[in-house]
């Protein structure tokens, strides 16, 4: 194929078959089209949520009926709501430091150390990318159950640090290998320890990885339903809250919920890609 | 601080072989022992013996829901394909500004930050008999009185699990595809090829493992998923997760819960491993 | 005007705001090996595309054989290109990689594999038919691309910068295998390099490119003794440049007089100059025509010479000093040297036509 030029180009300067020029232009309205339907499919959803949590109708149909932000004022005033949310937080902020705790020096392993057992480590660690969060969370139930342990807020930390452990070790692992292995060597041989060598040379190499992987995690255990369903005890977070919810019926205050938790992602994005942007970003590499 | 290696090796190591071991290894396996174990209702009892197994070829339903469960995720990861190919593409390879390209990848990842369960939701209250898609049509005046064909059905399943998963899709083929150099098309133009040959030829050869790689994580996303059945899927939507969900609750039959999670467990690892030896065939290539 | 197998027609290629090749016409001969030579932007490499057809000419028209190609797509045109970065397919074996060209033109399976073993031998690989790329060696990578690029007998081969990925070693190596390819199989070859030694060394003829526009065209030697203009002099091969105006038939190198040859110096020049290697080093008070004093500050060994940095006082010059003469040894730093220069090896310039 030949390198298309999506950029207008000044016409007049063209003495080029019109035949050619005009096979372009359609092939490049196309995939425009093309294009835009898929966004289209993407996000007229995302729009028709955070639309109706502004209909002052308590059914969600067409046409909208009025304005109001009633919807946001119940949302104040519902304390058990205001209970989840602060559970969620107390969890994806734990389970987030957790998985991270133990994650990186997992990465570290992978990357730099060999060790008898490391091909069932590897695997197991990344098994829960691809694995149906159902049966770590039944897998953990029934371990609970079988040690007396009670279940609680608590253990959907420990099934949530366990779930994110691969998130984790993807990201800081995809990092260190694209960390040249002198560094740490240049770093040794000028006299540094091991620790040393981590936090000054090591780390700060690695760090937006870090907290990228911390970024997601932390969304991903906030929105986590699969083992919070099955390690829960009394104590609801906020997506099981507003599953239970949804079970009794559609209205329109879930939709206000949402709302709320588009602004807050698109607020984690920005974040996410202010921290890749200090990066040489592989997706935004330049094509001749 | 100089600690010998060893210990230094110990220390880095420890914490994450305890938490795996633990969390991880020794789970899996008192499920897998679970499941030779009997139901005594309202408890269970160690046992060693296939009841469980027998029971789940014995009672059809669950080979029914576990074929449908395949059915339906085998449809998501054929439709994420087709939405997500071309719009990789076009990003690769007809959008030539980096800035744009960025923010276009970025508008399809995006919703991956979006809680997942509130992506479903929305589907629900689009698809419903008193939903919007119903009220938009009848205010349209296509139809007379709302239809109950969109939701609860596979359809409705397919769809959403699509609409969730497709991110999923996205990024590993736009990843193959932005690794192609943009010499061998020049090249395969340049001996003669047109661009659909040089496509076929060319281009989705070498795409390929990135295809696997999408229909490998959408098809086990979708494979396990148990939330978008209760809110769209029906009766006829149900997945297999939402049957083991039920034995261990509802139905308290944890063995047989075991036994089926075992069983969706071996599939799911069966398709990864098929995918990771494509994988590997494919390595090298580019060195 | 029969035997010009490419004309490119007032050619130009602007990216935005940023001018590629600006009005650029050229004629290359059948059979001939031209080098398009310049420095990294100069435009030579976006010329070389648009004679491929992998970039569309802002204005101007590309004539190939006498039919007008402009608008056709590479894969309509008889011409072909040796990658720089070889780009073999990676899922192909060597074998599937040099026939794909001739099972696109359709070629009966039978003739291709007869022509691909043919090609194979020809580039000496004959019994990698059945590798993959990633097995070959650099070197043998390129000849498979090579290969591939030359078994349709395209109309003109266009090399891309054909050996700046090799390593030194193998890169001449290459340069004499391709010389003698050029030979033996008697196609046009168009090659882009800004290796002005690898332009002078393999070509019939070189066009010199700076800023999209085309600053001098001619054969190697032609190039090297009469450099159009001081940016030539000094990027093909080394030169002592020093401006000065032309007074009773001398001009002044950094502050001393040099007796040049007034026939021979162009209208009007304000820059002078002379290659290292066309000056004689005298040790010591020596006393001849045409010298300039100095003492040296530097004696850089390249083994068969010695390249030695006299200071003028005003400036510093190069000096070759074969080693060959330096039977006494190598001048030592701070010795008292002459430079003599003969008036007819003085070459001179318009300095405006480098800006």
């Amino acid at each position: 194929m030949t390198v298309q030029d999506l950029a207008p180009v000044n016409a007049t300067t063209l003495p080029k078959s019109s035949a050619r020029r005009l096979s372009r232009l359609v092939d490049r309205w196309v995939w425009i089209g093309i294009a835009s339907l898929i966004l289209a499919f993407l996000y007229i959803p995302i729009a028709v949520l955070v639309a109706y949590s502004f209909n002052d109708s308590r059914s969600l149909s067409w046409p909208m009926s009025g304005f109001t932000l009633d919807w946001y004022r119940k949302l104040a005033e519902n304390e058990q709501l205001i209970v989840a949310v602060q559970n969620s937080l107390y969890v994806a902020v734990s389970a987030t430091f957790l998985t991270l705790v133990i994650g990186v020096p997992a990465a570290l392993a992978l990357d730099r150390l060999s060790f008898p057992g490391k091909g069932v480590f590897r695997k197991l660690v990344l098994l829960p990318i691809a694995l149906p969060g159902i049966i770590s969370g039944i897998s953990m139930l029934i371990l609970f159950r079988l040690i007396g342990f009670g279940l609680s807020l608590e253990t959907v930390i420990i099934g949530h640090a366990t779930a994110l452990l691969a998130v984790v070790v993807t990201q800081v692992y995809a990092r260190l290998q694209r960390l040249p292995k002198s560094l740490e060597e240049a770093s040794a041989d000028l006299g540094a320890s091991g620790l040393q060598t981590f936090f000054m040379v090591t780390l700060p190499n690695i760090k937006t990885a870090v907290i990228g992987a911390g970024i997601l995690s932390f969304t991903l255990s906030f929105d986590e339903i699969p083992v919070t369903f099955f390690l829960t005890g009394r104590d609801n977070t906020l997506p099981m809250y507003i599953w239970s919810t949804m079970r009794r019926g559609l209205t329109p205050e879930i939709n206000a919920v949402g709302a709320l938790i588009v602004a807050a992602s698109i607020l984690l994005i920005f974040i996410s890609v202010q921290l890749q942007r200090k990066q040489t970003i592989p997706a935004a590499k330049s094509r001749p | 601080m100089n600690l010998p290696p060893r210990i230094r090796k110990a220390l880095v190591l420890s914490p994450p072989l305890i938490w795996v071991v633990l969390f991880m290894f020794v789970p899996y396996t008192i499920l897998f022992v679970f499941s030779f174990w009997v139901q005594q209702y309202p408890t269970f009892a160690p046992a060693f013996q296939m009841g469980n197994y027998v029971e789940l070829f014995r009672d059809p339903q669950y080979l029914q829901t576990l074929g449908r469960t395949i059915k339906i995720a085998a449809l998501v990861s054929v439709f994420s394909l087709l939405l997500a190919y071309p719009y990789a593409y076009f990003l690769v390879f007809k959008v030539r500004r980096p800035g744009i390209r960025l923010a276009l990848y970025m508008a399809v990842v995006a919703p991956l930050w979006v809680s997942y369960l509130l992506r479903a939701y929305t589907w629900k209250t689009i698809l419903g008999t008193t939903g919007i898609l119903n009220s938009f049509l009848i205010s349209t005046g296509i139809l007379t009185e709302p239809s109950p064909v969109f939701l609860y059905n596979q359809v409705a399943m397919v769809l959403t699990l699509t609409y969730v998963f497709i991110p999923f899709m996205v990024m590993p083929i736009y990843a193959a595809l932005e690794k192609i150099p943009p010499s061998l098309l020049e090249a395969s133009a340049d001996l003669g090829m047109g661009r659909t040959a040089s496509f076929v030829r060319i281009t989705f050869p070498l795409s390929l493992t990135g295809v696997v790689a999408g229909f490998t994580m959408t098809f086990c996303l979708a494979f396990g998923d148990f939330i978008a059945a209760y809110l769209v899927g029906g009766p006829d939507g149900m997945m297999i997760s939402n049957v083991i969900a039920t034995q261990f609750g509802a139905s308290l039959n944890w063995p047989l819960g075991s036994a089926l999670a075992l069983v969706m467990l071996m599939i799911v690892l069966t398709i990864i491993s098929a995918s990771d030896r494509f994988e590997r065939l494919g390595q090298g290539k580019f060195a | 005007m029969m035997s010009d197998i490419i004309r490119l027609d007032r050619l130009s290629k602007h990216f935005g705001s940023v001018i590629g090749v600006d009005d650029v016409s050229l004629n290359v001969r059948k059979g001939e090996f031209l080098t398009l030579l310049g420095p990294s932007g100069c435009g030579k490499s976006t010329l070389l595309r648009m004679i491929g057809g992998f970039e569309d000419p802002t204005a101007g028209r590309v004539w190939l054989d006498g039919e007008d190609v402009t608008d056709l797509s590479p894969n309509r045109r008889a011409v072909n290109m040796l990658f720089q970065d070889y780009a073999l397919f990676p899922h192909m074996t060597v074998g599937r990689n040099v026939g794909y060209g001739l099972k696109v033109a359709g070629v009966p399976r039978r003739e291709v594999e007869a022509k691909v073993r043919d090609v194979l031998d020809l580039v000496g690989l004959g019994d990698k038919i059945n590798a993959a790329p990633h097995e070959l060696s650099g070197g043998q990578r390129q000849r498979v691309a090579l290969a591939r690029a030359i078994v349709r007998r395209p109309k003109v081969l266009l090399l891309d910068e054909p050996l700046s990925a090799l390593d030194a070693n193998l890169r001449e190596a290459m340069q004499v295998e391709l010389r003698h390819l050029h030979q033996k199989v008697g196609l046009t070859f168009i090659m882009v390099t800004h290796d002005q030694t690898e332009a002078l060394t393999m070509s019939d003829r070189v066009v010199v490119m700076r800023n999209g526009q085309i600053v001098q065209d001619g054969a190697p030697q032609s190039l090297y003794d009469m450099p159009a203009n001081p940016y030539i002099a000094d990027f093909i091969g080394t030169t002592n440049l020093f401006s000065s105006r032309l007074v009773d038939g001398r001009v002044a190198c950094h502050g001393q007089p040099l007796r040049v040859n007034p026939t021979k110096i162009r209208q009007g020049a304000d820059t002078f100059g002379f290659r290292p290697e066309k000056a004689r080093l005298h040790r010591g008070d020596a006393q001849a025509d045409n010298l300039l004093r100095g003492t040296v500050c530097e004696v850089l060994y390249h083994g068969s010479i010695a390249r030695i940095i006299v200071d003028l006082t005003g400036g510093t010059v190069l000096v070759d000093l074969p080693i060959s003469d330096a039977s006494a040894g190598l001048p030592a730093i701070g010795e008292l040297v002459a430079v003599e220069i003969e008036p007819h090896k003085i070459m001179s310039f318009v300095a405006e036509a480098a800006a």
